[in-house]
């Protein structure tokens, strides 16, 4: 048994499917005459992709770094549209009856060699590209062999898994999700709870013990993995499956009731969500709305940046299912770890271009998004919110930015909610410092705890070394979460919280507690957290926190709201 | 069949820029275009082979062009050698 980090919940059995996701390696492989035209219909495939890709990350480039540094992905595109080339690999593929993979590895590997041989330093510089392109079409070759032997229904198993791999088999039937590395709130983890697929993560060496076809289970409320299972594990598992069954469809019931505490405090419960298919849990989960509807999800599944018709339809379709419900938009927030692509690889991203810095540099993609969820805001409520606020500066510029969209709907005669309500993130630690400040200029704030803490404790969530220092309660975290509650009610402005922590039952006290207005999590923890509250009173959840306050560890932080929360609610199952 | 020795004008070479501007050229012509350097044969239609030439400024190349049109493909492509591919 192997224990990793339980990052969605839901109990699995099945046939594991293993992805090799090293560098590509290539042996040297005979393909049946048969072969030959899938195979180059595969190379194809993979030579106009890779095009696309590198157009996108020139693009990219070419935005932030300027013209000089996307050279590189220039001669990478013409390499790709070398016919002379291409000819000759096509035609090894067909006579020598080798895969394309490896052909493309061979041919290419003998110009990538003359150039590393130069004494030329401009020249060695070039074999990488040479190498790059190379190894990108090889990739992409692969990932089409990848897709088409994947076998449906099974349970992943990889070392990583990045967003794309994500969505990519989502789209397939993927049972559960087990890899070797990352954290509970890595940005594949959060992706898999969105989309109900349970997934244990950080499981260090899974990749090593697990071979494709090897049956397991994925328990992705402890965060174990078994493998080869017996008999009486399985039935075992099976019981513990119903009992958590038993317990949703006991929740369900609480579904159309209010999120009132016994002394009759009320707070707003909402969705975080990615795709528009999962607005419908608005209504299945008995929720509020979306209190944070990411748009990246649109981003990373089309090529090029989505035109302000393609994000129109799907905001407008998130907006009519929530209806008659709130949606809170986030503008783009790639950087981070959620990069598009490996292109504009950053020292330090997390430092670096990312959410709001990204959409004031890049004028004409922020316009047509804000013009697209103005729009959308023709067909319910609307509420647009800014990720990555450092600072008062960059609310007047994207506020600016607004105002001209607008504007320019306006003169063509579009209409909109002229009222709409933006809002800023409070997730880098100069925003909390500041937050009343920042909730004077906007109309609601909402903390995204996940970059909040990371920030604060200087932890990378997702660097499994160090994620046991991610806390979120230090005592740090919950002063700085309390001063900006304070600091924004202060000016008559809600606050909302859309990191993991609101939706962690644990924290649930403590944040009623502090006067928090609105919760949004993921949609499958929603009616739990709603039974809690039904369960608990609200001036009992001011005193705890007020006692934590106090307190000076996490691990007596929560030990105290673990106690508190069993005997408030004791039929509650926590792992 | 022709055959021209150019030599490299421009001060950075066949890089990137020239190597594309070069083989750009070479398609626009049925015929068959090599370039020969220090016992190395490239075919002057791939910028792969192109890029691999590492021609520096006053290094000498032999083209060779082999095709109906093969007389206007020497003469564009000997211009644009001899005018430092516009950018010396």
């Amino acid at each position: 048994m192997l224990h990793g980090i339980p990052a969605s919940p839901g109990i699995v059995i099945g046939k594991a499917y293993v992805v090799a996701k090293q560098a590509p390696r290539v042996e040297e492989k005979a393909i049946a005459e048969t072969e030959v035209p899938q195979e180059l219909k595969r190379l194809q495939h993979a030579v106009d992709r890779s095009e696309r890709e590198l157009q996108k990350i020139l693009q990219l480039t070419e935005q932030k770094v300027g013209s000089q540094k996307a050279k590189i992905f220039e001669a990478q595109i013409m390499i790709l549209a070398d016919t002379f080339l291409f000819d000759s690999i096509r035609k090894r593929i067909t006579k020598d009856l080798r895969s394309a993979e490896y052909v493309v590895h061979r041919e290419i590997s003998k110009y990538q060699q003359v150039m590393m041989n130069s004494s030329d330093e401009y020249m060695r510089e070039r074999a990488h590209d040479v190498e790059d392109v190379k190894n990108r079409i090889i990739r992409n070759i692969q990932q089409d062999k990848l897709i088409s032997r994947f076998d449906a229904s099974s349970i992943v198993v990889s070392e990583i898994l990045t967003p794309a791999d994500t969505i990519l088999f989502s789209r397939n039937e993927v049972l559960a999700y087990a890899t070797d590395m990352g954290g509970i709130t890595s940005h594949a983890a959060l992706l898999s709870r969105s989309l109900n697929i349970p997934s244990v993560v950080g499981l260090k060496e899974i990749t090593k013990h697990v071979q494709s076809g090897n049956i397991i289970i994925v328990d992705g409320y402890t965060g174990s993995v078994i493998i080869h299972p017996t008999e009486e594990t399985i039935t075992r598992c099976n019981e513990r499956k119903a009992e958590h069954l038993q317990f949703d469809t006991r929740l369900k019931e609480i579904r159309e009731l209010t999120a009132q505490t016994m002394d009759g405090k009320i707070v707003q419960l909402c969705c975080n969500i990615e795709f528009s298919e999962e607005a419908l849990n608005v209504h299945a989960q008995g929720s509020n709305g979306i209190g944070l509807y990411r748009t990246e999800g649109l981003f990373m599944r089309t090529e090029n940046y989505p035109s302000e018709e393609e994000q129109f339809i799907e905001y407008k379709t998130v907006v009519e299912k929530a209806r008659p419900h709130k949606v809170v938009m986030r503008t783009l927030d790639i950087g981070g770890d959620k990069v598009v692509s490996n292109a504009s690889s950053e020292e330090n991203p997390f430092l670096g271009w990312r959410g709001i810095r990204v959409s004031l540099d890049m004028p004409e993609v922020f316009q047509s998004q804000l013009r697209a969820m103005l729009r959308a805001s023709a067909f319910g409520e609307v509420w647009i919110m800014l990720p990555m606020i450092s600072g008062i500066k960059e609310i007047r510029k994207a506020k600016e930015c607004l105002e001209h969209a607008k504007n320019s709907l306006r003169n063509e005669g579009i209409v909109f909610d002229e009222n709409i309500r933006i809002g800023a993130m409070i997730e880098v630690p100069s925003a909390a410092v500041i937050a009343g400040e920042i909730a004077e200029e906007t109309d609601f704030l909402s903390i995204g705890t996940n970059d909040l803490i990371q920030y604060l404790l200087a932890v990378d969530r997702g660097n499994e070394n160090v994620s046991s220092l991610y806390q979120e309660f230090h005592p740090a975290v919950i002063k700085t979460i309390r001063s900006i509650i304070i600091e924004a009610h202060r000016v008559g402005k809600t606050v909302s919280m859309c990191g993991e922590m609101a939706g962690d039952p644990i924290a649930l006290l403590l944040l009623l507690g502090l006067g928090l207005d609105e919760f949004s999590m993921t949609p499958y923890i929603l009616p739990e957290i709603k039974k809690i509250i039904r369960s608990i009173s609200y001036h009992e959840a001011e005193e705890i926190a007020n006692r934590i306050l106090e307190m000076k560890t996490e691990d007596d932080i929560k030990d105290f709201l673990r106690v508190n929360l069993h005997t408030m609610v004791p039929e509650l199952l926590l792992e | 069949m022709i055959e021209k020795e150019v030599t490299i004008k421009n001060r950075a070479g066949l890089h990137t820029r020239p190597a594309a501007a070069l083989v750009k050229l070479a398609a626009q012509f049925q015929s068959e275009f090599f370039i020969y350097k220090e016992g190395f044969e490239i075919n002057g239609k791939s910028i792969i082979g192109v890029m691999t030439l590492a021609a520096e400024q006053g290094s000498t190349l032999m083209l060779k062009f082999d095709g109906t049109d093969e007389d206007q493909a020497a003469h564009a492509i000997v211009g644009l050698f001899e005018r430092g591919f516009d950018e010396v």
